[in-house]
């Protein structure tokens, strides 16, 4: 088999996976969410944290209690981070620098997982495992329970309860993350990730050399990485380190792992609002985004434009032998596609192109399919817009589900998508007119503007990969990115709640002969236009600046 | 407890949830999954997959290193890796990529009064294409092929012009009054000699040439050259274990040569450790190195 053949078959076979799984993860992820009945595991658990099961929430209380536990989590994780030079297991390390502390407990609390350390040097073993590895669970999901509770909005009428947030949190922990990581873990292991207490060991090499091999849990970290979208590494380099990524089947089931959850949640949507073809469509929205993107991305660098890849012979600066060109870009579209930002190849040395695509991958709002739940609650928010869009040219007033999508909900909608650009095109223009900021770039001219683009885009975003050339472990990047990963998060959050406690207050509105089917291919057509409008519209001028420029002469 | 206002019952059940998630999941979770990779036939893998030769640990399967003397010069008996990025070559304690981009064309030459003094120049920088141009022209000799490249010089530095001069409203020079070498340092005597007619000059260090239109010139150099693309590229992780096959065979030749054998048995060794792509499409085909070379000296020793 050729290398090209190889390269669609492997493509093929993630597709294939991940559409057989579908309907019965989606199916099972609807029962989770929607059973009335409690372990005796959860039941107890409840009775630790003080809260009553049984008890309904407002879309207000469930946001104040989505933030109050993401408050109290940066606190802790701070706090641990800050501390580490007293705690055991902290492999000598010293207590991290306050704002790299600050900037990483925002950083895995909102699910970015953006890294301004270098795993290996800065973190010991018990703050990864008890502080990053933990909010890797929860913080994905928390995106979940939001998720679920937009489309409880939608599914539910005349009332102001939304589920409840506490529930929510740990069946999605303890149901649907901890038994894939499970088996992911030890599966991981068997391709050779590596799972110990050990500290690093010292060799001489055959040369006469010394080398230091690592160790740490890492099997168990590495799999809620990519399973909760979340994509901060063990090591510096991330899934390109052999220990988080040894293998060509490794890396298939790494890309899997961070597309699962997201690509079966539109099954989950359309169990949940009683109606399988809406979920259909949903998922037929990420999938045509999602294909478009991955083959975009290989073609730029299978092709290898460009004056160091020709020189090269191959887009080969920053991959992998053992995972090839296509292996690294279907994992660099996956992640930039899904909010998780892991990377198995170097990002910033990828075709103009190639990391052009990536960048607006970020850029759609990460929908296709998404973070761990924000995947779908952006998709949402891009259907509201759509419909919102088909009824003014109609000249109807527009609904989705059966709900009316009013001035209300429609202001919702709007003020979530401007969140993201806002704080992209801000931050990147502030980072740009300021000399300190300007001199982290690694790389001159348009690159360097590509890799501050690419920090914010992946900031705001929850992304988490890099340009990784931008030395961005300086106070401007730290508090600067820091402050776009937390409003990136949560003021969508809060947002999209406010959105589902406004469409559970009202009455179903019929479905009559002027209502939009929102099943058919056409309104799987529209929503992918306005996805792809708004993001040109909104970001071409900076591509232009970027990628862009660079890649067209 | 209910008499407490509901913001603080509301964090302090947010605390209590988040102790009860770290125990379970930071705690009882990556020791359970330890616990289960101690079962023999995951164990050596859970360790880090180490490689022993004559009795002792020489280091990880799974963790490239460097081939090389004390003054970084490849050692001749062994087939050597790829370039790497991470710390002064292939450090795990610094995992990583060189992050240089497609368009780094543009070398920051040393300071020559630095130079003369014997002083490295803090401030100068090879340019990715120049690495990888020096990289193809060494291997090359040293394996005994040709290494020229695209958009390299015989010299083994990026092939590139900043052609100065009036432009046009589309940015294209339309007269040049001057081209430099941007890569060749004076006195270097440039790889072409006129560029539309106007003679091209070297670059005096500290020279700026920001001012002219940056040219990368292919040149006559084969589309696939010698010495393959993974020989002359860092990896995303600089520890790469990894070589492709065709960078395996360009060395056998040495390496048989060194240690007094057969081409035929390097080969058949290179064949030993060559992981082929999984189930035939995942991945690309590739050799270990650490385990070739481990091999070698077992087989075939060296009497240097």
């Amino acid at each position: 088999m050729g290398s090209t053949t190889a390269g669609i078959v492997f493509i093929g076979s993630l597709l294939l996976a991940l559409a057989a799984v579908h309907v019965p993860l989606g199916d099972y992820m609807y029962r989770v969410y929607s059973s009335p009945r409690h372990s005796r595991v959860e039941r107890a658990l409840y009775k630790v944290m003080g809260v009553d099961p049984e008890g309904e929430q407002t879309w207000g209380v469930y946001a104040r209690s989505v933030l109050a536990f993401s408050l109290v989590s940066v606190l802790v994780l701070y706090g641990l981070q800050r501390l580490q030079g007293v705690l055991p297991y902290s492999l000598g390390l010293d207590g991290v620098e306050d704002q790299v502390a600050w900037n990483t407990a925002v950083s895995f609390v909102t699910n970015t997982n953006w890294q301004a350390y270098s795993g290996e040097s800065t973190m010991g073993y018990l703050t990864q495992m008890a502080g990053l590895a933990v909010q890797n669970f929860v913080s994905a999901a928390v995106g979940m329970s939001v998720a679920v509770a937009l489309v409880r909005g939608f599914a539910r009428t005349r009332t102001s309860e939304l589920g409840n947030f506490w529930v929510d949190l740990t069946r999605g922990t303890l149901r649907i993350l901890l038994p894939v990581a499970v088996v992911g873990a030890i599966v991981l292991v068997a391709g050779g990730v590596v799972q110990n207490f050990a500290d690093p060991h010292t060799v001489t090499t055959i040369a006469g050399q010394r080398q230091a091999i690592p160790g740490g849990p890492v099997a168990s970290q590495e799999v809620i990485k990519e399973l909760g979208t979340n994509g901060g590494g063990f090591y510096n380099a991330n899934s390109a380190h052999p220990f988080e990524n040894p293998t060509a089947w490794t890396n298939w089931i790494e890309i899997f792992l961070l597309l699962l959850i997201a690509s079966a949640l539109p099954r989950t949507f359309g169990r949940i609002v009683g109606q399988k073809r809406q979920g259909y469509a949903i998922a037929a929205v990420m999938a045509v985004l999602a294909v478009i993107a991955v083959c975009a991305t290989t073609a730029a660098q299978v092709v290898h434009h460009g004056t160091v890849p020709q020189a090269a012979g191959a887009a080969a600066e920053g991959t992998e032998t053992r995972f090839g060109i296509v292996g690294s870009a279907m994992f660099a579209a996956a992640t930039t596609l899904t909010s998780t930002g892991a990377v198995d190849s170097a990002h910033d040395s990828y075709t103009s192109l190639g990391g052009g695509i990536l960048m607006v991958n970020m850029m759609l709002g990460e929908v296709a399919p998404g973070g761990v739940g924000s995947g779908l609650y952006g998709m949402l928010i891009l259907a509201v817009i759509a419909v919102f869009v088909a009824g003014l040219m109609v000249g109807r007033t527009p609904e989705y589900l059966g709900k009316r999508i009013g001035a209300r909900e429609i202001k919702f909608a709007s003020l979530y998508f401007l969140v993201t650009p806002a704080l992209v095109l801000v931050g990147t223009g502030v980072a740009m007119a300021l000399p300190g900021p300007r001199a982290s770039m690694l790389n001159g001219g348009p690159h360097g503007f590509s890799e501050v683009l690419y920090a914010f885009t992946s900031a705001a975003g929850n992304n988490g990969s890099a340009f990784a050339g931008l030395a961005a472990a300086t106070w401007f990047y730290d508090v600067a990115l820091g402050l776009a990963m937390l409003l990136g998060r949560f003021l969508p959050v809060v947002l999209v709640l406010g959105l589902a406690g406004s469409l559970a207050r009202q009455a179903p509105v019929p479905a009559s002969a002027g209502t939009l089917p929102t099943h058919r291919p056409l309104f799987v057509g529209m929503v992918v236009g306005v996805a792809v409008v708004l993001v040109a519209l909104t970001f071409f001028p900076a591509l232009a600046l970027g990628p862009l420029a660079e890649g067209i002469r | 407890m209910n008499t407490l206002p509901a913001r603080l019952r509301r964090h302090l059940a947010a605390l209590r949830a988040l102790l009860v998630f770290t125990v379970i999941c930071g705690v009882l979770y990556p020791l359970a999954v330890t616990a289960v990779a101690r079962a023999p036939g995951l164990r050596h893998k859970a360790d880090g997959s180490r490689v022993s030769a004559d009795g002792r640990g020489v280091g990880s399967a799974l963790i490239g290193q460097r081939f090389t003397d004390v003054r970084g010069n490849p050692l001749g008996q062994y087939f050597q890796s790829r370039p790497s990025a991470a710390g002064d070559g292939y450090d795990p304690a610094a995992s990583g990529a060189s992050n240089l981009g497609p368009e780094d064309v543009v070398d920051s030459l040393p300071d020559p009064a630095l130079a003369r003094a014997g002083e490295p120049d803090p401030d100068a920088r090879q340019s990715l294409l120049t690495q990888i141009c020096a990289r193809s022209k060494a291997i090359g000799a040293r394996e005994g092929v040709d290494g020229s490249r695209p958009y390299c010089t015989g010299g083994g530095v990026g092939a590139v012009l900043s052609v100065i001069g009036p432009r046009d409203a589309r940015g294209a020079v339309v007269r040049p009054t001057r081209v430099v070498s941007v890569n060749e340092a004076c006195p270097a005597t440039p790889f072409l000699a006129t560029y539309r007619g106007v003679r091209v000059e070297c670059r005096t260090p500290g020279e700026d040439v920001g001012a002219g239109r940056i040219i990368p010139v292919r040149g006559g150099a084969p589309t696939r050259p010698a010495v393959p693309s993974d020989a002359v590229t860092a990896s995303a992780s600089g520890l790469d274990p990894h070589i492709s096959p065709a960078y395996a065979r360009l060395q056998a030749g040495r390496v048989a040569r060194a240690r007094g054998v057969g081409v035929d048995r390097v080969h058949a060794l290179i064949d030993r450790h060559t992981t082929r792509r999984t189930l035939g499409f995942m991945g690309e085909p590739a050799v270990n190195v650490l385990q070739l070379n481990t091999d070698l000296d077992r087989t075939a020793p060296y009497r240097g």
